[in-house]
């Protein structure tokens, strides 16, 4: 026990010598919480319009004037016909056109009245499926009013759309969780290796090895500073969420730390893993990054696992920070408890004893 | 003086197809300097590695302080200290930082810690730089505290890889000084070294060849055996038949 302390003790005074360390801590949770948020955003603005109206109507003017006043478009007034409107989309200077055909408000309570053209450019399917989406509904909102205003009942169904749980459908509110997760996967897993590579190459991990400290000892020694900074790391994103982005999780706290705690034990064994494993920083930042880019694309952190397809949602049971991102998005967005989410708990728990038990196999004092 | 400390029988380390180490055999006894010599290449480090349960022999027997090599390689590590070829305390902790950790490692209390500590700084001339990073220190300064580091628990067997490498010769001297005063208190050294006037300190010296040890005994009868002068003559005339090179 007092070797673990003492051992303790030195890994603490070497991260608070050390010139860099102790500032990053502190600054990285709060510089990414400050700028990912705003820029990992799948949210579509600027979407270019331009709008040829060959139908010149009180109709016509206000579908122009509700998009001109939604806030996703720029409206590019440029073009006068068709094909100059197609040469632009070509040229990437807009994204959609919005053709309104001659005698569009004259037709519209015929039997069958004229159709609006919407063209969008696909190339980023992103921008182009949900801005001419949102393009439909504007004019759709506009058509609803225009035909209550006329006294007739519109044709078609009324669609709700309720967005529950991140009821402006923020995709920030979705990240934050995500970006919390992503700092504890490069704090925890990356210090951790690091450490214990560059004993191996400053040739001081063979002085400890040649002592009678336990390995257990010496790992344990070696995991509990970080799995303190991690936590120190959420806390600091978690204040930064609320102060700036007004997002508190809807959960308890307890789930929250309690998860992050797994989380962090089950990734800093798998640091130290890769450390015991390799005999260079350069080895071992090697395999940390080949490891974290599958980590942060398959887990669901960027996109959604239940659109991957069947295998990959498979092999995504392998992986830990599926489980903790679960957990955290669900207990931050949807304030679930511990009975929903237990299995979740279970899965980090299987991987925290492998994981630790793999960083224990493979630490060898004698070769 | 007539216990044997270390004894080794036939031990070999193989890597693959080189044979580091090739059945080597001899004992150590207590309270002894042993110069373990040899050219670089040798097979040295090696068979010092095995002796201190970091790195397991492929075939052969031997005992450190009445514990096997082989599966007793922990309970040895509780009864030697160990310096390294390379200079392996931590830089970034100050004198009194590393003394205080390596003592809690062997388990004394704090109360011993701080009294062989204060004793050993006195000793060394260091009561200054207590508060010094150790990566401050020349490198003499830091071999001299390695050893002190390394003999803090008092232990039964030291392994010295080549100590005084690179160190000026008045910190050497005082290097030795220090050896002597460990082995007159009863401490074995187990010590390897290039420097053949250090070879004439030894009580016995045992000169590797190709990983194996081809001459075994004190500094006067080997000189005696090979017609030489001096120990550097002896090393020479052993080691002109070495066939691995740097």
């Amino acid at each position: 026990m007092r070797q673990l302390l003492i051992l303790i003790q030195k890994e603490f005074i070497q991260i608070f010598r050390n010139p860099l360390l102790p500032k990053l801590i502190l600054i990285f949770p709060v510089m990414v919480m400050l700028v990912m948020p705003w820029v990992t955003t799948m949210d579509v603005r600027n979407v270019g319009v331009a709008i040829i109206d060959d139908d010149c109507s009180t109709l016509s003017y206000r579908i122009k004037s509700d998009i001109r006043a939604a806030e996703y478009f720029t409206i590019n007034d440029e073009p006068n016909t068709h094909e100059e409107a197609l040469r632009l989309l070509e040229d990437s200077k807009i994204d959609i056109i919005l053709l309104i055909p001659d005698d569009f408000e004259r037709n519209i309570t015929s039997v069958s009245p004229k159709k609006l053209d919407i063209s969008a450019n696909a190339v980023n399917a992103t921008k182009g499926s949900l801005g001419s989406q949102y393009l439909v509904q504007t004019i759709a909102s506009t058509m609803s009013k225009y035909m209550s205003e006329q006294g007739r009942s519109h044709l078609s169904d009324f669609v709700v759309i309720q967005n529950r749980y991140n009821p402006t459908l923020n995709y920030r509110n979705l990240m934050i969780p995500a970006l919390m997760i992503m700092l504890v996967i490069l704090i925890c897993g990356f210090l951790s290796s690091v450490n214990i590579v560059s004993e191996k190459e400053n040739g001081t991990i063979e002085q400890i090895n040649v002592t009678p400290i336990g390995k257990f000892t010496f790992v344990l020694a070696k995991l509990i500073p970080f799995w303190l900074i991690g936590l120190f790391v959420v806390t600091v994103a978690m204040i930064v969420a609320w102060l700036v982005y007004d997002l508190v999780p809807v959960g308890s706290l307890g789930n929250i730390y309690f998860a992050t705690i797994l989380f962090i034990l089950c990734f800093s064994g798998f640091g130290v893993t890769i450390a015991n494993i390799s005999d260079n920083i350069q080895q071992t930042m090697f395999m940390m990054f080949f490891f974290i880019v599958i980590f942060i694309l398959l887990s669901g952190l960027l996109t959604p696992i239940s659109s991957m397809p069947d295998w990959a949602q498979k092999f995504t049971m392998l992986l830990p920070p599926r489980y903790y991102i679960d957990i955290m998005r669900s207990v931050y967005l949807k304030g679930a408890v511990f009975m929903e989410l237990w299995h979740n708990f279970a899965a980090l728990g299987v991987f925290v004893i492998i994981f630790n038990l793999l960083a224990t196999i493979t630490y060898k004092k004698q070769v | 003086m007539s216990d044997v400390i270390i004894s080794v029988k036939d031990l070999t380390k193989r890597f693959g197809d080189f044979t580091a180490v090739n059945r080597i055999t001899f004992d150590v006894e207590r309270g002894e300097i042993f110069g373990f010599l040899g050219a670089n290449g040798a097979g040295k480090t090696t068979a010092m590695r095995m002796l201190c349960g970091l790195s397991y022999p492929t075939s052969g027997s031997g005992t450190v302080a009445g514990y096997d090599v082989m599966r007793e390689g922990e309970m040895i590590k509780r009864h030697i200290g160990y310096m390294s070829q390379r200079f392996s305390l931590y830089n970034d902790l100050t004198v009194w930082e590393n003394i205080r950790l390596f003592a809690g490692i062997y388990g004394l209390s704090k109360s011993e810690t701080e009294s062989r500590a204060t004793e050993l700084l006195r000793r060394l001339n260091f009561t200054s730089e207590r508060d010094t990073l150790v990566g401050a220190l020349p490198l003499g300064w830091k071999q001299k505290l390695s050893f002190a580091v390394a003999t803090i628990h008092r232990p039964e067997v030291v392994f010295l890889d080549e100590p005084t490498g690179g160190v000026d010769p008045i910190t050497r001297r005082q290097f030795w000084e220090m050896i002597y005063e460990a082995a007159d208190s009863g401490t074995t050294i187990f010590v390897t070294t290039h420097y053949m006037d250090e070879a004439e300190y030894c009580t016995r010296v045992s000169i590797m060849v190709d990983g194996e040890v081809r001459a075994l005994d004190t500094p006067a009868r080997l000189k005696e055996q090979f017609v030489a002068e001096s120990m550097d003559e002896v090393f020479r005339i052993l080691a002109r038949g070495a066939k691995r090179g740097e």
